[in-house]
């Protein structure tokens, strides 16, 4: 058994920020990662991260409008001005401690334009952000020396009367369960997107942060809201940055047309991801896109702003697409990409079980509502990833260890021994899962409707029922990724249930949530938060207003 | 289309572990990778296949390991490229120079904590601007080049250095040591420069241009290495024995147009009154005199000197 004052479970951007902050404020910390924090998705950002600076004739109130008007009005007012005015201390901290940042020419942090906002305030380090940040932010946790459980994996959270008190973990390099007490844990586990295939997420995105805090008894919120970019490679399901479209990059059907002309006349290709992926799905299903899919082209962007700013993209399309894109536009379709649900938290991160906390892709705090803006992302996980490192190590310095001992781990000790040992047959993970990607892919996309939904739901209980006599393939103790999947899975089926009966319960369309049958935004009945925890029995739904200051609900065009 | 993969295997709860190859046939589509073959294997043949990856768009850093012998990225390699390579199966090992933990999979903690050892943060002095610091943008985005480096540990995994000097600190983390040094913002540079200047350091390169190979991301780790020579010889750090041997190779060249091998040792090991250097050198004097190969006594110009100081001239002009 190991203590920590704080323990982070996750080495994102979000996990390693409020380990720093933690650090800071003078308590013990530890980081508890499934692999290398470098490792970690956040490296996968390539577009950058939104600031209003002031002294770029910036307001962040402009970017709170933004950000609220991106979100159909389901984002809490609140926390989205807690973000947009921290925002440019937050990228300025990143900089002093080594981003380098593109430059303008005096030398400061240069910007370039992203979807949704009317002003040019998205900053960035080549197509590269996500990577620049989070080595930054790993060579700091060095330097801290902050202890790193790297290459560990959680397997649940320790609660007792209605407070968290630690995690049990798994050494994957050996097998053995251990348990560590902290004062705070805070999952910063990130995103989900494997719960749908194709997806843009890495393979460890698999919700496992959502399900453990759903299984402790803390409630997700807006899991419904599942936002597909709108620009993912037609075959593998790759990202390509908005960046593109931020420099200039046209979208263009097969009758060689720039069609959201017809859908947002006046952002065009940078209106918000939600409404350019629906145009695109329309001109796919109306029998206007190639393959399945539409095209990005860059061609008319140049040499010098290719190579200098959208390298990755030039390197992408070339080993996964096999397309040259200063000649060939880019078959592209919309593809899942973000949760902008996850577990509820208050603007300090705190989840309603005391000592629990929760930041960046896995919080749902709520700052994206609907729909998330590009480069919104890695701002929400520094921003509640500080404010969570701060408030968990205040809370660790007034409270003692819970009475917590080894024995926690006996159920998950058990439970691994039980997978390990059952051999009479059944599926193995890879298939259950395969079919519950393409079940939700299927059902709960672009487009969603009444019947297909109930099928998910109706496809979602046999794959459970498939999972509980899941078949592990190996039985060994060292470095046992096949059991690893095979847990995930698991978590991976707790996130689908309740994306599924968020979006039966929304019954209108807003923001990524679209509906077929309900197409109409109805601010009258829903302009509220679905809340879903797990009940004894069934999972139990609840409605949570949303908080409004400044910016009453509107009509929303681009 | 079919393949076959031949994979170094090694599973070390076995009874009695020992490494071997196992031949795995399977169909993938054309435009499939490396790590879409191995992903294949491990769901649908054989689940105790055991490698890491993420991201399957080679940021993550996660699949280095050798293909048909070289250092690469499943994740960016063509299976077509790399059956057309071997000619029939892909041969699949883990990288090199890390040990084995299992299958794939290597320890990587060595590789860390050398990365470590360049102590690489920022390290500024003064107190910090209220704003952003004032940098070029050029000077940036030259970094930016070194900062694409992902960790994946390729270059490592070929460096023919660590193969018989584990001390090396090796190319990925002197390339992490080059993001500060040639950072405008880092204030540590004499620090660095002379750590670097150690046994171990930029001096232990032998410039085989494996990690240029091998590196996915461009980073271009011995040139990073020869820049950092640069570095350490402009600030003053002559007194290393690759500095000094550089110094006395160019001493040379430019006074006789050519290398004179009899006196390039003595002057890279201090001069000729170090003499525990001296007795090392005996050995190696004695094999190329019986080999022929021992240099002239008499050290001869050659006879177009004076172009070979011209290009001196010239290249002292350009810097
Ligand atoms: C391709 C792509 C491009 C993107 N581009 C942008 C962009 O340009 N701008 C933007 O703002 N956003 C972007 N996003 C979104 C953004 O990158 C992510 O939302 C954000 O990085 C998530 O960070 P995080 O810290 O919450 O989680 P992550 O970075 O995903 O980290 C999760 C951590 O949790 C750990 N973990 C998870 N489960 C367990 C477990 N069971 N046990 C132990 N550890 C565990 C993992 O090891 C990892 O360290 C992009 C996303 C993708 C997929
Ligand atoms: S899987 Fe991430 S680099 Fe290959």
């Amino acid at each position: 058994m190991y203590d920590h004052d704080v323990l982070v479970i996750g080495a994102g951007l979000a996990g390693m920020r409020a380990a720093l902050t933690a650090r800071e404020n003078g308590v013990d910390v530890a980081v508890v990662t499934k692999v290398h924090p470098v490792r970690s998705h956040s490296n996968a950002a390539q577009g950058g991260i939104n600031a209003a600076l002031t002294d770029r004739g910036d307001a962040w109130e402009d970017h709170a409008f933004d950000t609220i008007k991106g979100s159909d009005y389901l984002a809490d007012q609140d926390a989205v001005e807690v973000m947009c005015r921290e925002a440019g201390n937050e990228v300025i901290a990143m900089e002093h401690m080594g981003v380098i940042f593109n430059r303008d020419e005096d030398g400061r942090l240069g910007t370039r334009a992203f979807g949704g906002q009317r002003q040019a305030r998205t900053f960035f380090v080549a197509d590269f952000t996500g990577q620049a940040l989070l080595h930054v932010l790993y060579e700091q946790v060095m330097k801290a020396g902050v202890r790193v459980y790297e290459e560990w994996f959680v397997l649940s959270l320790i609660v007792r009367d209605g407070e968290c008190g630690g995690a049990v973990l798994m050494d994957i390099r050996t097998g053995g369960i251990h348990v560590v007490r902290a004062k705070a844990v805070i999952v910063a586990t990130g995103g989900l997107g494997r719960v749908f295939e194709p997806s843009t997420n890495a393979l460890i995105c698999t919700g496992d942060g959502m399900a453990l805090t759903y299984r402790a008894g803390a409630p997700l919120m807006d899991m419904e809201m599942v936002q597909y970019h709108p620009t993912t490679l037609a075959g593998s399901g790759v990202l390509i940055t908005e960046g593109a479209r931020g420099e200039g990059a046209h979208l263009l059907n097969a009758e060689g047309e720039r069609f959201m002309e017809r859908y947002a006349p006046n952002m065009m290709e940078l209106a918000s991801r939600d409404v350019v992926s629906r145009s695109e799905q329309t001109e796919i299903d109306e029998g206007r896109g190639v393959n399945g899919g539409v095209l990005l082209d860059c061609r008319h962007l140049g040499e010098k702003t290719i190579r200098e700013r959208l390298s990755q993209i030039l390197e992408i399309a070339r080993d996964f697409a096999g397309v040259d894109i200063f000649t060939q536009p880019i078959p592209i379709r919309p593809g899942m990409h973000y949760q902008m649900g996850g577990v509820k938290t208050d603007v300090d991160g705190l989840t309603p079980l005391a000592g629990l906390y929760a930041a960046g892709e896995a919080a749902c705090v709520s700052v994206h509502g609907g729909n998330r803006l590009g480069a919104n992302s890695l701002l929400d996980t520094l921003v509640f990833g500080r404010r969570s490192g701060q408030h968990a190590s205040d809370r660790a310095k007034s409270t003692a260890y819970l009475d917590v001992d080894d024995s926690a781990a006996g159920s998950d000790r058990q439970q691994v021994r039980d997978m390990l040992e059952h051999d009479d047959g059944g599926d193995t993970f890879a298939s259950i899962r395969r079919d519950l990607g393409e079940a939700m892919n299927r059902h709960l996309a672009v487009f969603r409707s009444q019947a297909g939904m109930e099928e998910a739901l109706a496809i979602l209980g046999e794959l459970k029922e498939r999972y509980s006599r899941v078949r592990v393939a190996d039985k060994g103790k060292t470095f046992n990724t096949n059991l690893i999947f095979t847990l995930e899975l698991g978590f991976m089926l707790d996130c689908a249930e309740t994306i599924i009966m968020g979006a039966l319960e929304r019954r209108e369309s807003r923001g990524a949530h679209t509906r077929t049958d309900m197409p109409e935004r109805d601010d009258e009945t829903w302009l509220k938060h679905i809340v879903i925890a797990k009940g004894p029995e069934a999972p139990s739904v609840e409605y949570q207003p949303i908080t409004i200051t400044q910016w009453e609900p509107q009509a929303r065009s681009y | 289309m079919d393949v076959s993969l031949s994979v170094r295997r090694f599973n070390p709860d076995a009874s009695r572990p020992e490494p071997y190859f196992q031949e795995y046939g399977i169909q993938v589509e054309k435009s499939a990778t490396v790590l879409d073959a191995l992903i294949k294997i491990r769901e649908e043949v054989d689940g105790t296949l055991t490698l890491r990856c993420s991201c399957r768009s080679a940021i993550c850093g996660s699949c280095a390991m050798r293909v048909n012998g070289q250092a690469a990225l499943a994740c960016n390699t063509k299976v077509v490229d790399a059956v057309e390579q071997a000619g029939g199966s892909v041969v699949v090992e883990p990288a090199g120079n890390l040990e084995v933990i299992k299958d794939l999979v290597v320890d990587f903690q060595p590789f860390w904590g050398k990365v470590r050892d360049v102590e690489p943060w920022l390290q500024t002095a003064g107190p910090e601007p209220e704003q952003e610091y004032i940098a070029p943008n050029e000077d940036m985005l030259h970094l930016a080049g070194v900062m694409s480096c992902i960790m994946c540990g390729a270059c490592v995994s070929d460096c023919t250095v660590l193969e018989v000097d584990p001390n090396f600190l090796g190319p990925a983390a002197l390339a992490k040591a080059y993001r500060f040094v040639g950072d405008p913002r880092d204030d540590a540079n004499a620090g660095r420069l002379s750590n670097l200047n150690e046994y171990g350091g930029v001096w232990d390169c032998t410039r085989c241009m494996q990690c240029v190979e091998a590196c996915p991301k461009g980073v271009d780790p011995m040139g990073r290495i020869m820049a950092l020579r640069d570095r350490a010889m402009e600030a003053g750090f002559t007194n290393s024995h690759g500095a000094r041997h550089a110094e006395a190779f160019t001493e040379s060249v430019e006074h006789s147009g050519r290398v004179d091998e009899l006196r390039l040792p003595i002057k890279s090991k201090g001069g000729i009154f170090n003499v525990p250097e001296m007795l090392k050198l005996v050995p190696v004097g004695l094999r190329a005199q019986m080999k022929g190969k021992r240099p002239p006594i008499i050290h001869r110009k050659n006879p177009g000197q004076h172009n070979v100081r011209r290009i001196f001239e010239k290249v002292e002009d350009k810097r």
